[in-house]
């Protein structure tokens, strides 16, 4: 290749991977293949060594609400009867079931159903709503939870046996067929991909960060839609690879002094991301750990580790090693307090997470804060209770930074 | 405050920015103080609304100013509950008045100055008649729905089964007390307990404080002023360092 011809920045790269999934997702449509909604931690080697195309309703309702539309969806989907103590992306998968457009993303509809309980167990109901409402095919693995860590050979056989068998339905169901060799290279290009991720994100430790936090929120989008691509592998190896460079450059895609390092818990306000965002960063407070390395990767050497490997995920692993990556990430990458969102629509996240603050603030050694948000749904974040709390998080970071300067 | 030592003037307007509020109360601290705002070296804002007074020379979060103001009207205290008209917080605080660590209120209006507003209304009493009436309360009831607006409910309810305004009044007063010792507990409580905001002027609040947790809540006829006297400590501390 012409080495003249600049490469894209690698976060141009990723964007349009994740866009071009649901492209292709779309051509299938046209082409008359059956698509399929796919819950995010659904395991993609499966439907990669396939080639089954897939989009992904969590995906979708955080690019709905990151551009102004959850709110609306979720009205709708109250109005059609759902209730609001539901979770947001579940209504706004229901909405857009029913509405079969949204301004803001479209994305084809379904003639499957993929689920995978790991990262939530009430989107089985979710799904099988969805089920019955479209009167679509739900394919269900049921990740069993983790009482222990890690993964013992029961629950690896009984995920194993499923996978088999989703894998037989699923040919039945689109007519392709599957090929051991093409799953081996999935696999190889899973794990590829994994790395490449783990290694991007992991250059946080370096002070300053070369990296805005936030980007995190944008980039794994890929992490979930492509994992299984040599172009996804090939944009998160660009992306570590410019990481390094600014690095050594000392320079950074957080655009302001970064004067404090927080661990943000949780998932992000998609439909406040803008407001939560530039908040920290007037207060010069870069995220330099969060959960989302670990959570879309999948690391794994053979068959039985792969199973393993996917009850690993947040929600489903025990609450002992949840703790564990967290102290781990916060120490290695020098933050100086933790943001916690008690997420409205997760129950389960939130169910741990007062707990999960005490502790770290206890091992860690460092200050946290919890608020009251929503990973969609605008109307339970409240702007000015947002900023109470991190500004006094700022004032007690800022004392331990002076007495630490004096020791 | 004059010199960070001594209060020459005070106000307390319940209504909030974005209305005449603020400016009601700097008028009415300074007609207190004699002063006007000529006369004053440095002005500080902090609660809902810090950011939009246009006379503050600095702005601090609250929850400092709730810590610093606690440890000036009782030195040595080490942990404040200060539950306001918007929000409950209880504090950890350092030697000296420093803020070590804290935990808010949920989402939930319960638990706050605004839960016993709704009530007050409800039993057609004013607020100061309310942090009385427990006293006379002779039998036990109780008030369980974490939401304000299904708690009004259950007084009316209530209200309409002939229960006592004062049994009412204690079972609200332990409603508000009890979320603040939820607080407590998460945060890690060590003594001494001082109370701050308008709740802590709530007598029946901190009667059930002091029953549930089985030690004094100190408090000060001045607690509503904790916030600003913490903001007026501060900004006194930054020109006099800024003196130096």
């Amino acid at each position: 290749m012409d080495d003249h011809i600049e490469r894209k920045p690698a976060k141009i790269r990723l964007r349009e991977i994740a866009e071009k999934a649901t492209q292709d997702a779309w051509e299938a449509k046209l082409r008359g293949e059956k698509v399929g909604w796919c819950a995010s931690n659904f395991p993609q080697e499966i439907t990669t060594t396939l080639g089954i195309p897939v989009v992904f309703p969590e995906n979708h309702a955080a690019g709905v609400a990151a551009k102004g539309g959850g709110q609306r969806m979720c009205e709708y989907a109250e109005s059609m009867g759902y209730s609001s103590d539901l979770c947001s992306y579940s209504r706004i998968s229901f909405a857009y079931a029913a509405l079969k457009e949204c301004p803001e993303l479209n994305i084809p509809q379904p003639d499957f159903l993929l689920c995978c309980n790991n990262i939530c167990n009430c989107m089985i109901k979710w799904y099988e709503n969805l089920a019955v409402e479209l009167d679509i095919p739900l394919l269900l693995i049921d990740i069993p939870h983790l009482d222990a860590f890690p993964c013992d050979e029961d629950r690896i056989r009984y995920i194993r046996a499923q996978f088999d068998d989703c894998i037989r339905k699923l040919e039945e169901l689109t007519g392709k067929k599957w090929d051991e060799e093409r799953f081996k290279e999935v696999m190889a290009i899973s794990q590829r991909s994994s790395r490449a991720w783990l290694k991007a994100v992991s250059y946080a430790q370096y002070t300053p960060s070369p990296y805005s936090g936030f980007d995190i929120f944008n980039n794994m989008a890929v992490a979930v839609v492509a994992r299984g691509t040599v172009e996804a592998a090939e944009a998160f190896e660009q992306l570590a690879e410019e990481y390094e460079e600014n690095v050594k450059n000392g320079v950074s895609t957080f655009k302001a002094e970064e004067k404090y390092r927080v661990l943000f818990e949780g998932i992000a306000c998609w439909a406040n991301l803008s407001y939560t965002f530039k908040t920290l960063k007037n207060l010069g407070i870069n995220v330099t750990a969060t959960v989302y390395g670990p959570a879309f990767s999948f690391l794994y050497d053979n068959l039985d580790e792969l199973m393993a490997a996917y009850s690993y995920v947040p929600n489903c692993n025990v609450f002992e090693r949840e703790l564990e990556l967290r102290v781990n990430d916060a120490i290695r990458h020098k933050v100086d307090g933790a943001i916690f969102h008690i997420n409205r629509s997760c129950k389960h996240w939130s169910g741990t997470l007062y707990e999960m603050e005490r502790q770290l603030r206890e091992k860690a050694g460092i200050p946290t804060v919890v608020f009251d948000g929503d990973q969609a749904d605008p109307r339970v974040f409240s702007e000015a209770q947002y900023l109470t709390r991190i500004e006094a998080l700022v004032e007690i970071m800022e004392e331990n930074k002076r007495k630490g300067a004096r020791k | 405050m004059r010199d960070g030592a001594e209060i020459i003037g005070a106000a307390v307007i319940p209504v909030g920015t974005g209305t005449s509020g603020p400016a009601r109360a700097m008028e009415a601290a300074l007609k207190d103080a004699g002063l006007t705002q000529a006369d004053m070296d440095v002005t500080a804002a902090t609660g809902y609304g810090r950011n939009t007074l246009s006379e503050a020379g600095h702005v601090f979060s609250e929850l400092s100013c709730h810590a610093r103001g606690a440890y000036w009207l009782f030195p040595g205290v080490r942990t404040v509950l200060d539950i306001g008209g918007q929000d409950a917080k209880a504090l950890s605080v350092l030697p000296g008045g420093k803020l070590g660590g804290f935990v808010m209120n949920d989402k939930c209006a319960a638990g706050t100055g605004r839960f016993l507003e709704v009530m007050a209304r409800i039993l057609d009493i004013d607020l100061d008649t309310l942090s009385r009436l427990d006293l006379e309360s002779q039998e036990c009831v109780e008030i369980s729905s974490t939401c304000t607006v299904f708690a009004e409910s259950e007084v009316i309810s209530q209200l309409s089964k002939g229960t006592k305004p004062e049994d009412l009044a204690a079972a609200i007063s332990r409603a508000v007390a009890f979320r603040g010792c939820g607080l407590l507990r998460r945060l890690g409580l060590t003594e001494p307990l001082f109370m701050t905001g308008g709740v802590a002027r709530h007598g029946g609040v901190v009667r059930a404080i002091e029953a549930e947790l089985k030690i004094p809540v100190h408090t000060d006829q001045r607690a509503q002023l904790a916030g600003a006297i913490g903001a007026a400590l501060m900004a006194y501390d930054k020109i006099t360092r800024e003196g130096e």
